[in-house]
This record gives C-alpha cells, sequence and structure tokens, in this order.
C-alpha cells in the first residue's frame, strides 16, 4: 500500500474524530473545541468534549479498529470475503456472554471474558454447524452457520433480559443494535488494552493470515501448521470481537466492510491489511456514530442499525460477486 | 534427495492401506515421475511428504534425514510442493504472491533481506515470469498461473520440488513449456524433480525414472522404456492398449484401443 493512502486514511480518522466532537446538539467552533480540550473557554463546553464526546469518539475508534481488525484476520484465515465477527455469530456469542456475566453481577474486569467464552462457543459452532453441512469450504454454508448462530444469540439475550425492570441494566434493545452513547473513559481504557494486545498480536501473526489464505494444502507445503494457526488466529479474532461487544454491543458489518476498503486501497500483505482495516474501521464506527446523532435530532438511531444500512448492500455486492 | 522407505498409510476408519511399502527416490539432476490410475496413492504420497498424512509405517527422509527430525518449517526449505489445486482467497500481485515462498525462511518475526529478494528475483527468472512482475494473479492465464506458482515453489530455495498434476488444464504448447521448464531444473538447474502425472507419454519423453502405482503399490519402476509396456499398463490401467514408437521422437508411446464398451 502506498504511503500516499496511509496518510489518507490517517486524515480521514483526524477529520472525522474533530467534526465528532464539534458536531451534535452543542454545536462547537474549532476553537471551542481546541479551548475546552485545553480546559479552558466556556465549562459546558468543556464537559461536553472532555467528559461526553472525547469518550465516546475514543471508543468508536477503538470498536472500530477492533471490529475491523478481527474482520481482516476471519476473511484470510477462512479465505472467505463474506466473513465477519457479527455474520458469524461470533459477536452474538459474546453478547451472551456479556449479558449472563453482568446479569450475575461479576465484577466489571470480567465482562470481556465472559464474552470472549461466549464468542468462542459461537466461533466453534458455527464451525461445526458448516461442517455438519458437509462443506465448510463454501462460504455460504459458513455464513448460514453463522448468521443461525447468531439468531439463536439474539433470542438468549432476549429471554435473559425479558424481565429486567427498565434502566437497571442495559436492556436487550442496546446489546443487539450496538451504542457507543454510554461510553466512559473506563470503557475506553479497557477495551484499549484488549484491542491493541490483541491487534499487535493480529499483525505479527500477518504473515501467517498470507499463508493460509492460499489454502490448508499450500500453507503446510510452505511449512506452516494450519490447522493450530488458524486456530490461533481464530482466539485473536474472537478476542478482539468479544471485547468491543462488551463494552458496546452488536455492531454489524464493519468487520465484512473494511477489510475490502483495505484491499481497494492496495493493502496485499495481511499486516497491511490488518492495520488498514483498523483504521478504516475507526474511521466508519466514528462517522456512523456522528451520523446516528445528528441525523434526527434529539433522537439517537442505534449504531449498529446506521452500520447495517451501509452494510447490507455491500454485503449483497459482495454475495453477487462470489455466488 | 527425497527417499520414501516402505511407507505404507492407511486413512482413519479405512479397512485396507491406501500405500503399502511403498520405496522409491527422486535423486538431484533428474526427474523422477510417479504414474499410475485414480486412486492409485500418487497424490497420498504427495500429502505424506508434507505432513498432512501420518505414516503407518515406513520413513521419508530428505537428504538423510526423517522429515520428522527436520520438521515442517526446515522441510519447506528444503522441499518445495506445488500441489494439485490452489486458487487464491485475494487477489494479489505477482511479485507479492512468488515472495510467499520465502515464509518458511522468515517465519514470524524475521524481515526479508537481500538474501531475500535475491531467491524471489531468481526464482521469478528461472521460472520465466520475470516478465509477468507487473501482474495481479487473477489476470493470469492457466499456463502462467502453473509457472508463476513454480517460481513461488523455487523461492522456497530448496534443492527438491514436487508438483502433482501440474500440467493439469494445460493445453500443449503450455503443457510442453512447464515439461520443458522441469527438465531444465533437473538437468541443469540440478534439482530432485519428483513429479506425479496422469501424461504417460510426456512423462516417458521427459522423466529420467517411472515410478507405476497401483492400489498404493509400487509395480514397477525404472527407465521409461522399461515400465511402458503393454501388459503391465494393461493390468494397471484395465483397458487395452498397445505402445508404439513415436515416429518423430522415438520415445514409447501409449496408445489406448478402442472397442470395449465401459464398465
Amino acid at each position: 500500500m502506498r504511503t500516499s493512502r496511509w496518510l489518507a486514511l490517517l486524515a480521514a480518522i483526524v477529520v472525522i474524530a474533530t467534526l465528532a466532537v464539534a458536531l451534535g446538539t452543542v454545536q462547537l467552533s474549532l476553537g471551542g473545541v481546541w479551548d475546552a480540550l485545553l480546559g479552558e473557554g466556556d465549562p459546558l463546553a468543556r464537559t461536553v468534549v472532555r467528559d461526553l464526546r472525547l469518550p465516546r469518539v475514543a471508543l468508536g475508534l477503538l470498536v472500530g479498529a477492533g471490529l475491523g481488525m478481527s474482520g481482516a484476520a476471519l476473511q484470510g484465515t477462512m479465505r472467505n470475503a463474506l466473513a465477519e465477527p457479527y455474520l458469524l455469530g461470533v459477536s452474538g456469542g459474546a453478547a451472551v456472554g456479556a449479558v449472563l456475566a453482568l446479569a450475575a453481577a461479576l465484577p466489571f474486569a470480567l465482562v470481556p471474558v465472559a464474552a470472549f467464552a461466549g464468542a468462542l462457543v459461537a466461533v466453534a459452532l458455527a464451525l461445526a454447524v458448516a461442517r455438519a453441512g458437509g462443506s465448510a469450504g463454501d462460504p455460504r454454508v459458513l455464513l448460514m452457520a453463522g448468521v443461525v448462530v447468531g439468531a439463536f444469540a439474539n433470542a438468549v439475550i432476549m429471554i435473559a433480559l425479558a424481565g429486567d425492570a427498565p434502566n437497571t441494566v442495559r436492556n436487550a434493545l442496546w446489546w443487539m443494535m450496538g451504542s457507543v452513547a454510554t461510553a466512559t473513559w473506563r470503557d475506553v481504557a479497557w477495551l484499549a488494552a484488549y484491542v491493541l494486545a490483541a491487534g499487535a498480536l493480529l499483525v505479527a501473526w500477518g504473515r501467517q493470515v498470507d499463508v493460509l489464505a492460499l489454502g490448508v494444502e499450500n500453507a503446510a507445503a510452505l511449512g506452516l501448521d494450519a490447522e493450530r494457526a488458524s486456530r490461533r488466529l481464530y482466539l485473536l479474532a474472537a478476542m478482539l470481537a468479544a471485547s468491543t461487544v462488551a463494552v458496546a454491543g452488536l455492531v454489524g458489518f464493519v468487520g465484512l466492510v473494511v477489510p475490502h476498503v483495505a484491499r481497494a486501497l492496495g493493502a496485499q500483505r495481511h499486516r497491511a491489511t490488518i492495520v488498514a482495516s483498523a483504521m478504516a474501521g475507526a474511521a466508519l464506527v466514528v462517522a456512523a456514530d456522528l451520523a446516528a446523532r445528528t441525523v434526527r435530532p434529539p433522537a439517537e438511531l442505534p449504531l449498529g442499525a446506521v452500520t447495517a444500512i451501509v452494510g447490507v448492500p455491500f454485503f449483497l455486492s459482495q454475495l453477487r460477486r462470489i455466488a | 534427495m527425497i527417499a520414501f522407505r516402505e511407507v505404507s498409510v492407511r486413512y482413519p476408519r479405512a479397512a485396507a492401506d491406501v500405500l503399502r511399502d511403498v520405496s522409491l527416490e527422486a535423486p538431484r539432476g533428474r526427474i523422477t515421475a510417479i504414474v499410475g490410475p485414480n486412486g492409485s496413492g500418487k497424490s497420498t504420497l504427495v500429502r505424506a511428504l508434507i505432513g498432512r498424512q501420518p505414516l503407518r509405517a515406513g520413513t521419508v527422509t530428505i537428504d538423510g534425514r526423517p522429515i520428522e527430525a527436520l520438521g515442517r518449517r526446515d522441510v519447506a526449505t528444503r522441499v518445495a510442493v506445488v500441489t494439485q489445486r490452489e486458487e487464491p482467497a485475494f487477489p494479489i500481485d505477482v511479485p507479492e504472491y512468488v515472495r510467499l515462498g520465502r515464509f518458511p525462511h522468515l517465519g514470524t518475526w524475521r524481515s526479508p533481506d537481500a538474501g531475500d529478494r535475491a531467491a524471489v528475483e531468481r526464482a521469478l527468472s528461472l521460472a520465466g515470469v520475470t516478465a509477468l512482475a507487473s501482474r495481479r494473479i487473477d489476470t493470469l492465464s492457466g499456463g502462467e498461473w502453473q509457472r508463476v506458482r513454480l517460481a513461488r515453489a523455487l523461492a522456497q530455495g530448496g534443492d527438491a520440488l514436487v508438483l502433482d498434476e501440474p500440467t493439469t488444464f494445460l493445453d500443449v504448447g503450455h503443457e510442453m513449456a512447464v515439461f520443458e521448464l522441469l527438465s531444465h531444473l533437473a538437468h541443469r538447474e540440478r534439482l530432485a524433480v519428483l513429479l506425479v502425472s496422469h501424461q504417460l507419454n510426456l512423462v516417458a519423453r521427459f522423466a529420467d525414472t517411472m515410478v507405476l502405482l497401483h492400489r498404493g503399490a509400487v509395480v514397477a519402476a525404472g527407465a521409461p522404456g522399461e515400465i511402458m509396456q503393454g501388459p503391465v499398463l494393461e493390468m494397471v490401467y484395465d483397458w487395452p492398449v498397445v505402445i508404439a514408437r513415436d515416429p518423430a521422437v522415438g520415445a514409447p508411446t501409449l496408445v489406448p484401443l478402442r472397442g470395449r464398451v465401459p464398465r
């Protein structure tokens, strides 16, 4: 990928994040944002910027980066241009884990762990269902399995949260449609730790994804233990997806769309594809969240609904290409 | 040199061995061709070599060392395998693709150095695909793609090259180009070339040694003139044949006869 395109991605992130901090019910000028960042100027603007919008933007960046890297790793490892954590049911499984952990009143630090466990169960289920279908290699069979696992997960979430009084825990809709509206710096710190750690490992193992993308036999001929390498990469992809779900619920289609953007920008090796997907995902989620809260004020659209509006037509166009 | 010694392989839950006491050698500087009907175990041999098929008995050695002792990556630096099929999931440029051949040398952490880049350049040139360097792999013709795959295998830099049906789907010209390239690699570059092929007549012209597999066992091995014999080929392929001498090039040529109703 050419340097100019990396810079363009970086510029897109900066512009979108700046707009996301400035725009909203309280409109701020760039100067106002700058003053607030420095702790000067209007106290209302300071609160809006530092306590509300900045953590929300930071969380959106991290959610997008995590989902983008997860999607890039899954697409390469599974050799499936339609793979992504939401459509494979991985995110749904993670949401079930997180919901059950919160219902059991586990400490907040353990919520991502429970989400991770749920995500692993989901990815194992989806792969098992696809194998039972006889052709785990067929991308459409795997997706069908994932969608079924995801639907099951949604049912579990609805049942688990059906009896709860409103506003005691995050409700079923919050989990199923995704949101970064309640972002706190604590969420940001937790997610940053998971996304940076898992993302760094994923980038390090990017060469293995390159080789796996040639197919299992060819990977073996190049000296890679393909099964072990795939399992490790699924673990990391599931961890990335699970940690985003634990703090933001289900945000679909980001992991599907952004690896295609990365490849269209010229990323060929998976190290580049993964990093570019992180950047494009970050920009996409912050832009989607900005749209979610500015399109129909004062109402806020669910973040997952906005990404689905973008993602579903893209999914259909890709499906036509492989069919 | 690649050597199989009394190798037996049995698939899980199968009643019989798919390979029985197979011994063969592929020395440097020669083309060794494995031929035999569908299901005779040819591809299983290749899978055993890359560690995808556990052995029930026997050993596979590379330069005298068993593959288990070498480990997967070490094997891949010594033997390059061009598998039967390959459909890359994402289109990339030809040089990027050929660079993947350096994976066994680089592993996860090492950065490519001048040696790696030289190996890639040499592989592109040996396979005759330097001119394709600006192309993407999804724009290549079948013949170009097979040569680019060969380049990736050559970039692995080993002394041995294993190819499973490298000319399936290729027309006569491209098929000949691949065989001539293999001949050059074996006889000029002194690689050990082990070839699995259905093209008996071409193999008889190019190979130094032919190994005839039937139901998982070696039924004959030797120079093409010794293997291209009517009775044994009729038995193995279960079809009436005659062996003629090609009037133009003098090589033994198998001619399957007509007149039998297929079973």
